[in-house]
């Protein structure tokens, strides 16, 4: 009988394997079925299964609900549009394919939802706004949305996980689907180094290891949160911006698997009312509110000149998201806080210029905002009696956060469209740096591939691009899955071949039971025990060495060489300690590789800020011995693979080029 | 904001092989205490890592004795406030009490069709081959945004 430290080993193999359930798992999941059913007719049968460690239903960043769907284009707008905000926000290094390829698909992914029974917010013709349940003409028929900002419409959010797992699950099938599974890592192709042929994990909830063998696999595990010391203290700790769960995955089994990284060193930073981390985007854009110094004067006004500082990008209508952080910053370094968000003016200002029935609605609005997302806000509120028409809230910068579909771009590299103009060779004074094995130019044959042969990825899993959200993740997933039914269909008769025996991945995988079961009667406390270390206590080490060297909250996020030197000793040991961590239960074992891969993908982002010799993002990290943004060197992409054998990264650059005129943004 | 069940309400699911909370917390909170020798509470569920609680309200939805609650964490909000919903088919309700005792009710659509009404295929077009390295879905509604060939510099 299977038991804890004896598990039963489950091997499978299906053509392809999506690990994750979030919302680009959920496209896939959507778009490949007709993709399947057409090979079919061509003679190619094709398996698919999804696994994610959490529930389908709730499980991914979408858990607790939206209140607005970020990335709609509408039909008055351009995908260059969107692609020349996206580079903006994110200090001119994107790429432009992936954006513009995003932007012309995300909006029949938002119609979908729609259909299927997500609210959409409505105008009618008087200008009135009504919630997505009054019966208003749908968006693919014309219904026109509440914009809360040029690229964000409002929703009646709470279930919108829920809705849009019901439709992957109907159409994947549940038996395809299995929750409760971890996965801890890819495993290459015994011939081919560079190609991924299975997946190894657990479940946490019996004693099983899965070991799955595949031709193609995506990979969207989502961002990773929890590698900087969160804000939050004590019991409030699971309180961060960014859900907890997403733990890195995606990152660190790609990086391991060999496959390239990009922008690792970008992070997000966002601005949030503080405590509760509840949302601004609905209060500045829809609620038109603004946000003030410790003495009443805005701060976007009273150091606005810091703009010029960084040409061109604090120049657009809209600067980036980073340079308005490092406004609010100026005033916090010089003791002139708290900051404040002004709802008391906000919400009078509004009553003078709406409809009674909307002055009606505008409370419920800012409640729902939170409580279709950040519930947690409202209890902060709650608790300290804050009703925003009568009181103002604080605002606060967060912990970093590495994520690539929200407004911030690390991640992998991938193959993009080769219609949009993308380049297909490598000009560049520094070419000759990279690994000779990787691909040239941006794309090679399959959308959403990164440069591991069979390895795509979506969402928050494609670097270099960002402000996909929940709708681009959804599309993205979607692109994936027309082109690893591709892969397979060209791939059809290669059998994948693991390059690890089964018994050693078994071992590695348990090792942290092992730890457990063969030292815990070493000592009288469990916890305290000189030959291993608990999960949590190396989540606090990482947290506690990239808090106060890689430019955490500690720091007012700055770093210089020597701090990240330092980073770089104490990171390697404790890579080398995490082979000591314990596991005591399946839960606690979860815990132990959700912090390996926390591990790994902060070495990826100190070592990217360490190669990147400028201050690209001022606002969300600053390299105090390189404090500025240096065009003429820098205007590039950081590349980066690791070496699993040696445990070492090598970062390179790759030149960047504009696919649409970011001069119209200037106009 | 911690969740907590209360020993009054929780009835463990009646004995299910899976319990609801467990079945839907995204971070492997909620865990049944079977025999009792974790809580002192056997057939009822506990928060196992309060302070990894994302308070997603994911298990307080979810729960069909509405035994699960949340607590504004102690370390750093006043006591006495609470948020609580109740979920249905199409709406949710909420009940916010402050710390003054002030009270909020909210009720908001989730959404507009039946719960598992969703027929993902139907009326929908077959996919078609030729077309699958082309941009683009299976089906279109409406939402396919071709753009501007001239904004394309490098075409
Ligand atoms: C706080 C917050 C607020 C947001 N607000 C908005 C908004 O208002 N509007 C909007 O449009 N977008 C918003 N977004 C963005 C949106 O949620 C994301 O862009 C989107 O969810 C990304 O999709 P994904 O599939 O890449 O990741 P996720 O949806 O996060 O999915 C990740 C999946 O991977 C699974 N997983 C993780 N690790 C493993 C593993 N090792 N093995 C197996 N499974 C694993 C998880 O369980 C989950 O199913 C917000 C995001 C955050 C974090
Ligand atoms: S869902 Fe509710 S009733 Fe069921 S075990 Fe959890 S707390 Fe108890
Ligand atoms: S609120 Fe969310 S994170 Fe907390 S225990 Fe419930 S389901 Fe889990």
């Amino acid at each position: 009988m299977a038991e804890f430290g004896n598990p039963e080993i489950v091997e499978e193999e299906v053509d392809i394997l999506i690990i994750g359930g979030g919302m680009a798992a959920c496209g896939t999941a959507y778009e490949i079925g007709p993709w399947i059913d057409a090979a079919k007719k061509e003679g190619v049968d094709i398996t698919v299964k999804l696994v994610d460690k959490a529930a389908v239903d709730r499980s991914g960043a979408v858990a607790q609900g939206l209140s607005a769907i970020n990335t709609y284009i509408g039909p008055e707008q351009d995908p260059a549009d969107y692609a020349r905000m996206v580079s903006n926000d994110l200090m001119g290094i994107t790429r432009d394919d992936l954006a513009y390829d995003l932007g012309r698909h995300v909006d029949e992914s938002v119609h979908l939802f729609e259909e299927w029974g997500l609210p959409i917010w409505k105008m009618d013709e008087n200008g009135e706004r009504h919630n997505g349940a009054e019966g208003l003409p749908a968006l693919k028929d014309g219904g026109k949305p509440v914009r809360s900002g040029k690229w964000q419409i409002m929703i009646n959010g709470e279930s919108y996980k829920w809705i849009v797992a019901e439709a992957a699950k109907k159409a994947l099938g549940v038996d395809n689907i299995q929750e409760r599974v971890f996965i801890v890592k890819l495993v290459n192709d015994k011939k081919d180094k560079n190609r991924v042929a299975g997946a190894v994990g657990f479940s946490v909830r019996e004693h099983k290891l899965y070991v799955y063998k595949f031709k193609a696999c995506m990979l969207a595990a989502g961002g990773c949160v929890n590698i900087f010391r969160p804000r939050s203290v004590g019991e409030g700790q699971g309180r961060a911006w960014y859900p907890v769960w997403n733990a890195g995955s995606t990152y660190a089994m790609a990086a391991e698997a060999g496959a390239e990284l990009t922008m690792m060193e970008n992070r997000f930073v966002p601005t949030r009312f503080k405590d509760g981390y509840g949302p601004v985007g609905a209060w500045f854009l829809l609620f038109k509110s603004k946000a003030t110094n410790g003495l009443g004067e805005p701060y976007m006004v009273r150091n606005k000149e810091m703009l010029d500082d960084y040409p061109p990008y604090g120049q657009a209508q809209v600067p980036a998201s980073c340079l308005r952080n490092h406004l609010m910053l100026k005033e916090m370094r010089e003791g002139r806080g708290p900051i404040w968000m002004d709802t008391v003016t906000a919400l009078a200002e509004l009553r003078e210029t709406l409809s009674p029935r909307e002055v009606k609605h505008l409370e419920a609005e800012a409640w729902e905002d939170f409580l279709d997302m950040c519930i947690g806000q409202c209890g902060i509120w709650a608790g300290e009696n804050i009703e925003p028409e009568k009181k103002n809230s604080e605002l606060m910068p967060t912990e970093p956060y590495l994520l690539g579909s929200h407004s911030g771009c690390c991640g992998i590299w991938v193959s993009g469209p080769d219609d949009v103009g993308a380049p297909t060779d490598e000009e560049h004074p520094e070419a000759d740096k990279i690994p000779a094995h990787l691909p040239k130019g941006w794309n090679w044959g399959y959308r959403g591939m990164t440069t591991v042969t069979g390895l795509f990825t979506a969402g928050d899993g494609v670097g270099a691009s960002g402000h996909k959200f929940s709708s681009g993740s959804h599309a993205e997933g979607r692109m994936c899955a027309k082109s690893m039914v591709k892969f397979v269909m060209d791939n059809k008769d290669w059998v994948p071949e693991l390059d690890t025996p089964v018994e050693e991945l078994v071992e590695e995988i348990y090792r942290p039971v092992r730890n457990y079961l063969e030292h815990k009667d070493y000592t009288t406390a469990i916890d305290v025990n000189p030959n291993y270390i608990t999960p949590r206590m190396l989540q606090f080490r990482l947290q506690k060495i990239m808090d106060e060297y890689v430019a955490g909250v500690a720091t007012y996020y700055t770093t210089n060489e020597h701090m990240l030197e330092l980073a770089e000793q104490k990171l390697e040991m404790l890579k080398e300690d995490s082979l000591k961590m314990r596991a005591k239960d399946l839960h606690e074992l979860l815990r132990a590789w959700e912090n390996y891969h926390r591990i790994l993908t902060a070495e990826a982002h100190m070592k990217h800020i360490q190669f990147r010799e400028e201050s690209r993002y001022p606002g969300f990290y600053y390299r105090m011995d390189k404090n500025f943004v240096d065009e003429e060197n820098w205007k590039c992409f950081v590349n980066s693979v690791y070496d699993k054998e040696t445990k070492t990264w090598t970062c390179f650059k790759r030149a960047h080029k504009d696919l649409v005129d970011k001069s119209k943004l200037f106009k | 904001m911690p969740t907590f069940v209360r020993t009054d309400k929780c009835d463990g699911c009646k004995g299910q092989d899976k319990t609801a909370c467990m079945y839907i917390c995204p971070h492997d909170l909620m865990k049944l205490d079977m025999d009792g020798s974790l809580t002192g509470h056997a057939m009822k569920s506990f928060n196992q890592e309060p302070d990894q609680c994302w308070e997603c309200y994911s298990c307080v939805k979810i729960c069909p004795q509405n035994a699960i609650e949340a607590r504004p964490y102690a370390d750093i909000v006043p006591l006495g406030a609470s948020v609580q919903p109740l979920r249905g088919t199409d709406s949710i309700m909420w009940t916010i009490k402050f710390r003054n005792g002030t009270m909020k009710r909210f009720k908001f659509p989730i959404r507009t069709t039946p719960e598992g009404s969703i027929d993902p295929y139907g009326g929908k077009p077959e996919a078609d081959i030729s077309k699958i390295s082309e941009p683009g879905f299976f089906v279109q509604v409406n939402g396919y945004r071709a753009g501007d060939p001239s904004e394309l510099i490098c075409k």
